[in-house]
């Protein structure tokens, strides 16, 4: 704001000139200075808030946050438990009368309206809050694996005097034309704009590429133990995994799965309303992941992550079935983890299928398992997973 | 509503009322006027200034403010800052009749802030071009935002603006600092007395020197000026961070007068768009009862509708008491009361029993969330309950009383004048406030809700920093 009115000039503008005073929308300005803060406050706490918002629902791509105005803070006396003042009109000694109302406007200093007042939404992006979380946690960006994964791609390489039009470089042209009538102006001949010999033309070549396609397969047990406060807890989980995961790979494929001791592959949005009965069968759900990347996604050509959720008990006839499942599908996967979902909070996996990827854990990196009990434990687990993910790599 | 007349009208009465203002005695600077359209006058009002220092806080007011004048809550048909020239913004909104009675207003504010004490002090300290000054130190905390970035001019910002009204407006706006050293006793007197004293014996013999100078303390007495205070003495500040508590520390002083004779200044003005009105007679009488109207929308005790307010309207209550003096003890009499006084002796010497009576004002007490009874009248306590808000412009009594050796500032509440301590999660916020530019811990001494004395202590390191 370098441009101040000041001197007798301004005195004399002209009705008119409304615009002039547009350009001082400075409440305006402070207005929005005041919702950075607020954001950046809310980015603090994010966390707590996005954990506890049911924000699969709908495929938002933005998530409402309720929030207060800010207080500018000054000194202030303690509330009294007594009040006084001065009033007018009809009214006798030893009258009674009711509150009155808090105007914030009358009294100096006070920048905020005691209770908070107006409470307002704001709203966010959620790839703003992905990006900002992984800053804020400082959570390591995966690597697809160099090495394994490959495809073969076309990429610009070099140039060359004939070609497509469609891949003519007119920077690189117009260099060349410039460069040739430097030497013949020099040389006193008569120089074109443009010859054909000045044309250049980009190359393509056929060249390995480490892939940067990637699948997730969701693995969720909907035996009868999982209950709808396991179910929102693997939920929230699964999608800021996938969020995460997204900022690595354009290209994410997702996969749901869900298993009693059968089974299914769903869409997304039948997966989370899936309820299935009876008892846990782990190798059968592995078994079905198994199959699905069998079908549909080689290892060498997709970067495959498995995340499984469960309160993690299996029937034991089932262990040595479901550990060998585990050990075949993992050997193909950059990640596995599990989840386990567990009424208390507790420190390692201690369930039938929680042993099972902590004994893999230990001579393999790629796989890892946490124990979480409420969705304040889910911004841990997430750490967990993305920073063994990425030391695994 | 039918409009009678038309803004070029207006403008060619300008003249015409100055001449009745000045057949009537009112002595002021030139005053310019502009009419602004409302978003500006919004403001204006948000920000004291036309133009001031951004700062967030503001952006808070301004939403509060939009929310009330949609709920039309609020009108504003004016505002005047003193000076030489003053200027006045009138609302666009306004009818050329109203502003005939706006004129009038604004010549009345002009009259009072050129000759009340208050604000010749004020503009003998600060300068006849507040407007202006106000509009530099944006301008420079613009530069400042250019060069430190915006998150540590605002740091600044949120410490300067917290303690706005923490200023001693004894002490004057330059001040110098604390005598470094105690002053030392002068040679002894050679007087008779002095003589006769020395002979009594060795025991009252002065000792031959006093040895070296001994370093006074910091701050030698309480200190209540906290803007000037930190700016001052902080261990650490930067040059361009004491600049910035200086120039909130000006805009004080400038609204100081502003706060502390709101119920004289309003009615002042008040009673003079009255009277220049009543006696301008070039105005056609349409006009002039529109213009009547909206005196009488301004000066109305209650709200339209009720009949019992628990508040008072300054503009009311200050021309009630200026009508009562002129007509007691005539236009001489009050230009000179206009002069002297402010709010505290205002409302002392001239808010009499008989005037409270007529005026129906009362006395209200309660639980803080309850039915509140009105009381008996009784005319000192009235008094104060009208003025208890103004003291100490307005904020509870801090002051710096101590630095220790390690830089540690101590802030001292006084709770025996204000009655009980402070509310200790704001007092703590403030604390970390001024901690971030004091860049030491800085603790501050209160009572809590039992009576009983408690220290909060902030340190600046357990306070966010602004690197990232």
């Amino acid at each position: 704001m370098s441009d101040i009115p000041r001197g007798s000039d301004s005195g004399n503008r002209s009705p008119g000139e409304a615009g002039w005073y547009d350009l001082f929308s400075r409440g305006a300005r402070d207005w929005l200075r005041h919702n950075d803060k607020v954001r950046d406050a809310v980015r603090q706490h994010l966390p707590q808030i996005v954990a506890g918002a049911d924000v699969l629902t709908g495929g938002a791509s933005t998530v409402r946050v309720p929030v207060k105005m800010l207080e500018h803070y000054r000194f202030r006396l303690r509330n009294s438990n007594e009040q006084q003042g001065v009033g007018q009109g009809q009214a006798k000694p030893g009258d009674r009368i009711g509150r009155p109302q808090q105007d914030s406007e009358n009294q100096r200093g006070q920048g905020g309206n005691e209770d908070g007042g107006v409470q307002y939404t704001l709203e966010f992006r959620i790839d703003d809050i992905v990006d900002w979380l992984w800053e804020e946690m400082q959570l390591p960006n995966l690597e697809a694996k160099a090495g394994r994964a490959k495809e073969d791609d076309w990429t610009r390489e070099g140039w060359d005097r004939r070609g497509a039009r469609s891949r003519l470089d007119r920077r690189r042209s117009m260099k060349e034309s410039i460069k040739r009538r430097g030497v013949q102006s020099a040389s006193g001949a008569e120089s074109p704009s443009f010859t054909d010999d000045d044309l250049r033309y980009r190359q393509l070549a056929k060249r390995e590429q480490p892939a940067m396609q990637a699948v997730v397969v969701l693995l969720l047990d909907v035996s009868g133990s999982m209950g709808e406060r396991e179910r929102q807890i693997s939920k929230t989980f699964f999608f800021w995994a996938i969020q995460g995961l997204r900022r690595q790979y354009r290209h994410l494929e997702l996969v749901f799965v869900a298993h009693t001791s059968e089974a299914w592959e769903f869409e997304e949005d039948e997966f989370f309303k899936v309820t299935g009965t009876g008892g846990t069968v782990a190798s059968a759900g592995l078994k079905k992941v198994r199959q699905i990347i069998d079908e549909r996604y080689s290892p060498s050509q997709y970067n495959i992550y498995l995340f499984y959720a469960s309160d993690g008990e299996n029937f034991p006839s089932d262990q040595p079935q479901a550990q060998a499942a585990l050990e075949d599908v993992s050997g193909d996967c950059n990640y596995s983890g599990f989840l386990e979902v567990a009424p208390l909070a507790g420190s390692a996996p201690d369930s039938e299928i929680g042993r099972l990827f902590v004994d893999l854990s230990r001579d393999d990196d790629s796989v890892g398992a946490y124990r979480v009990s409420g969705t304040d434990d889910i911004w841990n687990a997430v750490r967990h997973f993305f920073t063994h993910a990425s030391q695994g790599s | 509503m039918p409009e009678p007349m038309h803004t070029e009208d207006w403008q060619s009465h300008i003249s015409r009322i100055e001449q009745l203002a000045r057949a009537q005695g009112l002595k002021y600077h030139p005053v310019e006027f502009e009419v602004v359209p409302e978003s500006f006058m919004t403001e204006i009002a948000i920000y004291g200034l036309p133009v001031r220092m951004p700062h967030w806080s503001f952006g808070v007011r301004y939403i509060y403010q939009l929310i009330q004048h949609r709920m039309g809550l609020s009108r504003l048909f004016e505002v005047v800052f003193p000076g030489n020239p003053g200027r006045a913004y009138l609302a666009k909104s306004n009818s050329a009749a109203e502003n005939v009675l706006v004129t009038a207003h604004v010549l009345g504010h002009a009259d009072f802030s050129a000759n009340n004490m208050l604000f010749r002090r004020s503009q003998d300290q600060v300068g006849e071009h507040i407007v202006e000054q106000a509009a530099a130190h944006a301008r420079q905390i613009a530069m400042a935002i250019e060069e430190h970035g915006l998150e540590r001019v605002e740091l600044v910002l949120d410490a300067a603006l917290s303690l706005e009204q923490h200023i001693d407006i004894d002490q004057g706006l330059r001040r110098p600092r604390y005598p470094e050293t105690i002053a030392e006793r002068g040679p002894p007197a050679n007087d008779e007395f002095a003589k006769r004293f020395a002979s009594l014996g060795p025991d009252t013999a002065r000792p031959a020197h006093s040895g070296p100078a001994k370093k006074a303390p910091i701050p030698p007495h309480p200190e209540s000026d906290l803007l000037w205070f930190i700016a001052q003495y902080a261990p650490e500040m930067e040059p361009w961070e004491r600049d910035i508590f200086l120039a909130v520390r000006e805009e004080s002083f400038y609204f100081y007068p502003v706060f502390a004779c709101q119920i004289m200044n309003e009615g002042w003005a008040s009673y003079w768009h009255a009277r220049l009105l009543r006696e301008a007679d070039f105005l056609p009488s349409a006009a002039y009862v529109d213009a009547i109207k909206c005196h009488s929308d301004v000066v109305r005790p209650t709200a339209s509708g009720e009949n019992v307010a628990l508040a008072t309207n300054p503009y009311h209550l200050g021309f009630s008491i200026w009508e009562k003096i002129v007509e007691a003890q005539g236009l001489e009499a009050a230009r000179r009361i206009m002069a002297e006084d402010d709010d505290f002796s205002f409302v002392r010497n001239h808010l009499t029993h008989d005037l409270a009576t007529e005026l129906k004002l009362f006395r209200f007490k309660g639980p803080a969330t309850g039915t509140l009874t009105v009381q008996e009248m009784d005319l000192p306590m009235l008094h104060e309950a009208l003025l208890h808000p103004k003291y100490g412009f307005g904020a509870p009594r801090v002051s710096a009383s101590r630095i220790h050796v390690d830089g540690k500032l101590e802030l001292v509440h006084d709770h025996l004048t204000d009655g009980r301590g402070l509310d200790p999660e704001r007092a703590r916020k403030v604390l970390e406030y001024v901690a971030r530019v004091w860049r030491r811990p800085v603790t501050l001494a209160t009572i809590d809700n039992d009576q009983r004395s408690v220290e909060i202590s902030v340190s600046p390191g357990l306070t966010p920093s602004f690197t990232r």
